[in-house]
């Protein structure tokens, strides 16, 4: 018993817990969802009383914060239930009308419909303006938005008898297309603030946007884009401050979505590489099967005693093997590479065609064949470390010369020896035993300098 | 229980943490259910010993302590323990090592862990699990991205050795957010998390590392591409739909 009892407090939430988590799930529901999380919500409950308070705390909110717009009994039109257009919490003022809509929240409908008193309407020469600028946004959104819905209302100043005051209004579009059966659920919400300032003479456009979509069949994806502007134009007469005002907004508006296009055109190739690559440089499939490749270059790092294993995480593999060349590179060791490039030019094919690819395509790129060459001038980039290229290449004579090193390296160093040998022309017994050993497995030197090179490409590309 | 899901699936993607342990204190006796299905973001611990990050997930905990792929050891020290097989920390091993240069050829950058454990039936599960965050302060390349994340998590089951064939069944969930802030476009931010199961029966002839990269491969790419297109291309067409663009406004005037 007395174990329940301790049990209890921990796991069991307060009322007021719940009630708070409760109305954090329904604020946070996407546009045009909150039934659908109002339903699993009360599931999860399984607590009516609960429910019902955060629902009655919690969807005024959502409501104003949507902007959401309900249809009049009377058939006379819309009206948005905002903040700018409240006037107790169930009454919000449709200033086109001039009625007051009384609303019902959590149904989301609006039940009854009265004309609005002098009090809250704005004063005839504020009216004046209000009708004009409502006119021509009406218009401007019956252009451009399939479904929109626009307000305008006067929020300072509304008792404004004549010049001489300012006073702001705010503009509202909003536009919603809903289609669950679809999965997919969208939401446009934009509000701007005119500020009419007397003294200068000027208005002060304030602009913030809000464009929200979620797509959830089979999985769970939101697009969520704000953007605020700031524009201003001079004060004139009624109309042609209205007509200033929406061409403004137009403006902006139209501006904005095409700089959403261009966004959502980089996003496949530039935004997403940043998560995450379409293939890898080399553009071809990871070589699984290939996993001794990797192995062996693994090891090779893990032989040389590099310490800082941090290091291989961040660095190309090539790059780390720079440390373990012995300091003493003699000139024979270079020389030997001079004129292996003479006889590597004749004899080996495919490395031919490799130079010849990465120069079309890269000409800025260090090529073997280049850097072999030591009087090439610095001219290419010279970020890269054509050092260490070289460096990368001497190493593998460096190696030859740590005499404990496991059979298979050694025996992939012989090969490599063996083709760098220039004593020996390559007769068809060489190649037939270079083919055998290949047959057997064992790496062939001259891929084994193109897995190294071409992790270090990978390093070298600037912009991929 | 499945309204507890379906409330997790309209959340915003980017507040599925807060939204779990919402519900986890709401129906405190779903808990193991749900967290089994749910997947969160990843977590990075630091293995001081091997001076490497590793991922934490609910495949390599034991009460509290997480367990090293890179030295097989929990954090915080535990006794009695669970470690994999001597064979299947081989096998671990070696999938650590390739999968860390596939997460480079492919991400470069991240963080990579892989964690096994035998099975019921004499097979054994295997898990993949990357973490990349692509923000200009992370591990990103070209500095579009004021704050991007990838987790992938690969949950691989693979049965029993018969007649050289082998089943594998992958379970991979994807969960990223990604957000610019140009000049033009303003604050621009897509999220979100998708699902998908594959099953195969392949030759164990070259091992079950292949076998089992070859599928995460194919299967993470297919995954980015319908995230690209299928689910980023509706909220953009749902955008279109919402105002459509300039040309096609100008196309109803002369209409009206």
């Amino acid at each position: 018993m007395a174990d329940e009892e301790d049990e209890l407090p921990e796991t069991e939430l307060s009322y007021d817990q719940k009630k708070e988590i409760a109305k954090w799930f329904l604020l946070n529901a996407p546009a045009g969802e909150i039934n659908y999380v109002a339903k699993d919500l009360k599931a999860v409950l399984s607590d009516e009383e609960v429910y019902n308070e955060a629902a009655m705390e919690a969807f005024p909110v959502y409501n104003k914060s949507h902007m959401i717009c309900l249809e009049m009994p009377n058939r006379a039109g819309d009206v948005i239930v905002s903040s700018y257009s409240e006037i107790t919490e169930n009454e919000y003022l449709d200033p086109r009308t001039a009625q007051v809509a009384i609303v019902d929240h959590v149904q989301q409908i609006c039940t009854k419909v009265r004309p609005a008193d002098d009090e809250e309407l704005a004063s005839s020469y504020i009216e004046e303006f209000r009708c004009a600028l409502d006119a021509e946004i009406q218009r401007y959104v019956s252009e451009s938005y399939p479904k929109g819905v626009s307000a305008v209302n006067c929020v300072k100043g509304k008792d404004v008898d004549g010049p001489g005051m300012d006073f702001e209004f705010v503009v509202i579009i909003t536009a919603r297309k809903l289609s669950p059966q679809n999965f997919c659920n969208g939401s446009w919400r934009s509000v701007w603030n005119i500020d009419f300032q007397d003294e200068s003479q000027m208005l002060d456009i304030k602009g913030k946007l809000q464009v929200g979509a979620h797509y959830f069949e089979e999985g769970n994806v939101e697009l969520d884009a704000k953007k605020e502007f700031q524009d201003s134009t001079i004060f004139q007469s009624a109309d042609d401050c209205a007509i200033a005002i929406a061409n403004i907004i137009r403006h902006h508006e139209t501006e904005y979505l095409a700089a959403l296009e261009v966004a959502y055109s980089k996003l496949p190739d530039n935004t997403f590489k940043d998560l995450r690559r379409k293939l890898p440089v080399t553009r071809t499939l990871f070589p699984w099967q290939n996993t001794l490749q990797f192995s062996l270059t693994r090891e090779v790092e893990k032989e040389l005693g590099l310490g800082n294993v941090e290091s291989l995480e961040k660095k190309p593999f090539a790059n780390n093997l720079v440390h373990l060349v012995p300091k003493a590179i003699t000139h024979t060791s270079a020389d030997k590479y001079l004129d292996f490039r003479k006889v590597q030019k004749s004899s080996d094919a495919g490395n031919r065609t490799r130079v010849s690819w990465v120069k079309a395509r890269y000409p800025n790129r260090w090529t073997t064949s280049e850097l072999l060459n030591d009087q090439t001038q610095h001219s290419k980039t010279t970020n890269l470390s054509r050092p260490w290229l070289i460096q990368l290449l001497n190493v593998s004579t460096g190696l030859k010369a740590a005499q404990n090193l496991p059979p298979h390296l050694c025996i992939t160093l012989e090969i490599m020896n063996e083709t760098l040998d220039l004593k020996k022309k390559k007769t068809g017994k060489d190649k037939t035993i270079k083919r055998r050993r290949i047959r057997e497995g064992i790496k062939d030197s001259v891929s084994f300098r193109i897995a190294l090179l071409s992790s270090s490409r990978r390093s070298l590309s600037l912009s991929d | 229980m499945e309204a507890a899901l379906g409330l997790l699936r309209r959340m915003p993607p980017k507040q599925s943490e807060t939204a779990l342990s919402a519900l986890l204190s709401l129906l405190p006796q779903h808990s193991s259910d749900l967290l089994s299905q749910v997947d969160l973001p990843l977590q990075v611990l630091r293995d001081a010993e091997s001076r490497k990050d590793f991922i934490l997930c609910e495949y390599n905990r034991d009460a509290d302590s997480y367990r090293s792929p890179w030295s097989n050891k929990y954090h915080p020290p535990l006794e009695d323990a669970l470690y994999p097989s001597s064979e299947l920390r081989k096998l671990e091993v070696e999938a650590n090592d390739i999968f860390a240069i596939y997460r480079d050829q492919y991400y470069e950058g991240g963080i990579s862990s892989v964690y096994m454990w035998e099975d019921d039936n004499e097979g054994f599960v295997a898990c993949f699990l990357i973490k990349k965050d692509g923000s200009k302060s992370g591990h990103g390349r070209r500095g579009c991205l004021e704050e991007g994340a990838w987790d992938a998590i690969h949950v691989i089951q693979v049965g029993p050795e018969e007649e050289e064939m082998a089943q594998y069944c992958l379970t991979s969930t994807i969960m990223l957010s990604l957000t610019t802030d140009d000049e033009p476009s303003g604050k621009f931010g897509l999220s979100g998390s998708i699902r998908r199961q594959m099953k195969m029966e392949l030759a164990v002839a070259e091992g079950h590392l292949c076998n089992m990269g070859r599928m995460i491969e194919e299967l993470e790419g297919k995954l980015r591409n319908s995230l690209d297109q299928v689910y980023f291309g509706k909220t953009r067409e749902m955008v279109c739909t919402l105002r459509p663009p300039a040309e096609i406004v100008q196309m109803r005037l002369p209409d009206s």
